[in-house]
């Protein structure tokens, strides 16, 4: 489905250069939740915005759907981590939904139809008519996660969506996410600083070093379809894995790339 | 802060709407009737009694004056700052959106901001003569700039992911600037368009002074040359009052597009 | 990037006054009512040569600085006493929303009854339109403080003339430079409008007199100046309210209140 192949980035600016991306091989199939977790700084950002097509690489290329990305494409949403500066102020919550619909063409019925559709999906089917910053933090991330939603995007790009919302909303919004996405087989790249986090969500982990980053490793993540905040926190398997994305990332920070990058097998149970 | 919140008593309401109103009429009661006790039986041509001025009113601002000179000069307001918010709204989008074009433009921007209004007079009248066209031409010339300038400060700073929001939803073009590059800027185009609203009434104002057959600022500045002072002193109140019910026009716009900001700050300052 | 920009700023202005001197040498526009930059320069470099043209500058801003200062001192004060004494800002607020609109061009006419052509004339009109200005930005200003200093000074015994130098004051001072910043821009423009609409001696009836005498390059060049004028004000105001600010850098845009 979303395959990024050598990528590099690298920004240019008054007489500095920062390679922010060095060199990126990984693919997402259909249907796949991937995490992307590394050290802060490590570029995450960049690289979701390389595959959204929001930023040119400097080399290397991303394809989705066989196409490659060179602008923003049709079928990706974005979710950004600044909720409060991605929704706009301006537009009721309802408005904020369906500008990009408006924008795609779609007749008004269908339209009002979708975002219904999406509010109610987030848990927020009443709050159309309120103005995003009258709502909590949480909610205007769940406003921004409808807006996605009622976009019918293939894939769903997350930048670090919850690291501005407190513990338990957080928590709420991890099973939110996951719950979408078994019920309507998107495919979901989340990029996240939080090691629990990923390994919660994701299906599969991908490791990034730090700064000029590369893969440090991909990790498949055996734990149950069926996960809680509960049980699966304290399952051994889920200390394991954590403990391991743990130890790469810190291996990671220490820059001392101990296996080449790409390979996929898990630790040994 | 009207109205009593349930279970407070209701003489308390009462009490707290009664103060409030002593409030605002208070001092504006004290302040007339001072004026009104102090130049009661003046003799000084200048300063006529306030009771005088008051009963000249009806008399001088009789119906034909209002179509004759009040209604001319709102109206060659209304054009020439209407004129400048459509044309200042548009270049700024346009000079705003574009790095480069803002920097080529600024400096020569900056400094035609900075001329003072007052002095497009003479050099309108050499183009477009003494009549209506040139005064509306030097409204809109001296309105236009707070409006530009603020259009183009307000674009520049539109919010990094809001920009890249609307980039990742396909939102571009004319639905990129209606719905999204207009509205972020609107707290600063208001801005723009206030301050474009006292130099607008000032030059309404010194345009007539100049060379015109109607309108207020001929007429009270008819008043005075004729030592008419009771009428000119009705002038001065009447254009006061216009500039009062201008600036309570402009806020009851301004509250009703902007609502949404003055939430927005509200809510960030809790 | 700095460079580049400034480089393409000079640029413009270079297209601007080659524009201005190739509209009317094409005959887009007659010359007789807007001389080509050449023209505009010359008549210029003439009027600097003029001690006349220096005495009329020396006028004008007289006038704008004497103006502003008394609107700027009566603003302040007046903005702390209004804000420290109990009640006296929910007394005084709808007279001051009623009496700040009214433009000041209205007291024209009454400025040449008593003043004539005086300097006063100048003073009124100047210290009426940008008393206002500073007058509000000093109510924002204190309505700005922080009530837990406020109560820290109280609760550390401070009088009130203490608390109005060390809480007040410091916190209402950039705001206080943001009103300057405006009053003084407004100032310069009554300044001008009374010069050139009442006669009052200054840049403004210099170009009152070119107007009449049909000495338009004269009256383009004072044009110039006026504008250079109100730039130089600009610039100036705007790098001392951001020193003001230097401390305060909090997100206040200067927008509609």
């Amino acid at each position: 489905m979303l395959d990024v192949r050598g990528l590099r980035k690298v920004y240019e600016g008054s007489g500095r250069r920062t390679e922010a991306v060095r060199d990126l091989t990984f693919t997402v199939g259909a249907g796949e939740l991937v995490c992307l977790v590394g050290p802060s700084g490590c570029g995450k950002t960049t690289l979701l915005k390389c595959v959204g097509g929001l930023l040119a690489p400097t080399a290397g290329e991303v394809t989705l759907a066989g196409r490659k990305v060179d602008g923003p494409p049709p079928g990706t949403a974005f979710v950004f981590q600044e909720y409060g500066r991605s929704l706009f102020p301006w537009m009721r919550v309802g408005a904020n939904v369906e500008l990009p619909l408006k924008q795609k063409g779609l007749g008004t019925s269908r339209r009002r139809e979708l975002v219904a559709d999406a509010l109610e999906s987030v848990g927020l089917a009443d709050a159309a008519g309120a103005y995003p910053w009258q709502l909590s933090g949480g909610m205007q991330q769940r406003v921004a996660i409808a807006r996605a939603l009622a976009y019918e995007p293939d894939v769903l790009l997350m930048d670090e969506p919850f690291a501005a919302v407190d513990a338990q909303t957080r928590a709420d919004l991890e099973d939110l996410v996951r719950g979408l996405w078994r019920e309507r087989g998107i495919t979901v790249l989340f990029v996240t600083h939080d090691i629990d986090e990923a390994v919660y969500l994701g299906e599969r982990v991908i490791v990034l070093s730090s700064s000029p980053t590369v893969v440090q490793e991909q990790l498949e993540v055996d734990l149950p379809l069926e996960r809680d905040q509960l049980s699966t926190r304290v399952a051994p398997r889920f200390a394991e894995l954590r403990t391991h994305v743990y130890e790469r990332i810190q291996a990671a920070k220490r820059g001392a790339a101990t296996r080449p990058a790409g390979t996929d097998a898990p630790p040994p149970r | 802060m009207t109205g009593a919140p349930p279970g407070r008593p209701k003489s308390s309401a009462w009490r707290h709407v009664v103060l409030r109103l002593v409030f605002v009429l208070a001092l504006p009661v004290v302040l007339v009737t001072v004026w009104w006790v102090a130049s009661d039986g003046s003799e000084d041509v200048y300063w006529p009694p306030l009771r005088t001025i008051v009963s000249a009113f009806p008399d001088v601002w009789t119906g034909e004056r209002w179509r004759g000179d009040v209604l001319p000069s709102v109206l060659r307001l209304a054009a020439g700052y209407g004129l400048a918010a459509v044309a200042g709204v548009a270049l700024g989008l346009l000079v705003g959106s574009h790095r480069r074009v803002r920097a080529v433009c600024e400096p020569v921007l900056e400094f035609l901001r900075a001329v003072p209004p007052p002095v497009l007079v003479p050099v309108i009248m050499l183009f477009a003569g003494i009549g209506d066209t040139m005064k509306i031409v030097v409204i809109a010339s001296g309105c236009v700039w707070p409006v530009l300038l603020n259009t183009v400060e307000g674009v520049r700073a539109l919010d990094p992911v809001a920009a890249e929001t609307a980039r990742s939803y396909g939102v571009t073009g004319v639905a990129r600037l209606k719905d999204v590059v207009l509205p972020s800027a609107g707290p600063q185009i208001f801005a723009g368009l206030r301050q474009a609203l006292s130099i607008g009434i000032i030059l309404m104002v010194i345009s007539e002074m100049f060379a015109a057959s109607n309108g207020l600022g001929f007429t009270i500045v008819q008043f005075q040359r004729g030592f008419a002072i009771p009428g000119m002193w009705t002038g001065i109140l009447l254009l006061g009052l216009l500039g009062f019910a201008l600036s309570v026009l402009f806020r009851l716009v301004e509250r009703r597009v902007l609502g949404w900001y003055h939430g927005l700050r509200a809510a960030t300052r809790r | 990037m700095r460079g580049v920009n400034a480089a393409l700023g000079a640029a413009g202005l270079a297209a601007f006054l080659a524009l201005g001197e190739a509209v009317p040498r094409l005959g887009l526009v007659e010359e007789d009512h807007f001389p080509p930059t050449s023209r505009i320069a010359d008549a210029l470099g003439t009027e600097l040569a003029d001690g006349a043209f220096w005495a009329a500058l020396g006028d004008t801003l007289t006038g704008w600085a004497l103006g502003l200062a008394i609107a700027v001192g009566a603003g302040i004060v007046v903005g702390v006493v209004i804000s420290v004494v109990p009640y006296l800002r929910e007394a005084t607020a709808s007279t001051i929303e009623f009496l700040r609109p009214i433009p000041s061009v209205a007291l024209i006419p009454l400025a040449v009854l008593l003043y004539g052509t005086g300097l006063r004339s100048v003073l009124l009109l100047v210290v009426y339109a940008s008393f206002w200005q500073v007058l509000i930005q000093v109510l924002y200003g204190v309505q700005d403080v922080d009530p837990v200093a406020e109560e820290t000074a109280r609760s550390y015994g401070l009088g009130p003339w203490a608390r109005i130098r060390h809480v007040l004051w410091p916190t209402a001072l950039p705001y206080v430079m943001t009103g300057v910043r405006l009053a003084a821009a407004v100032a310069l423009i009554l300044a001008v409008t009374a010069e050139l609409v009442i006669g009052v001696p200054g840049l403004g009836a210099r170009i009152a007199v070119a107007q009449t005498s049909q000495a338009v390059p004269e009256m383009y060049a004072l044009i110039v100046v006026a504008g250079l004028l109100g730039l130089l004000i600009n610039v100036g105001a705007r790098s001392v309210e951001r020193r003001a600010l230097a401390w305060h850098q909090s997100v206040r845009g200067e927008v509609a209140a």
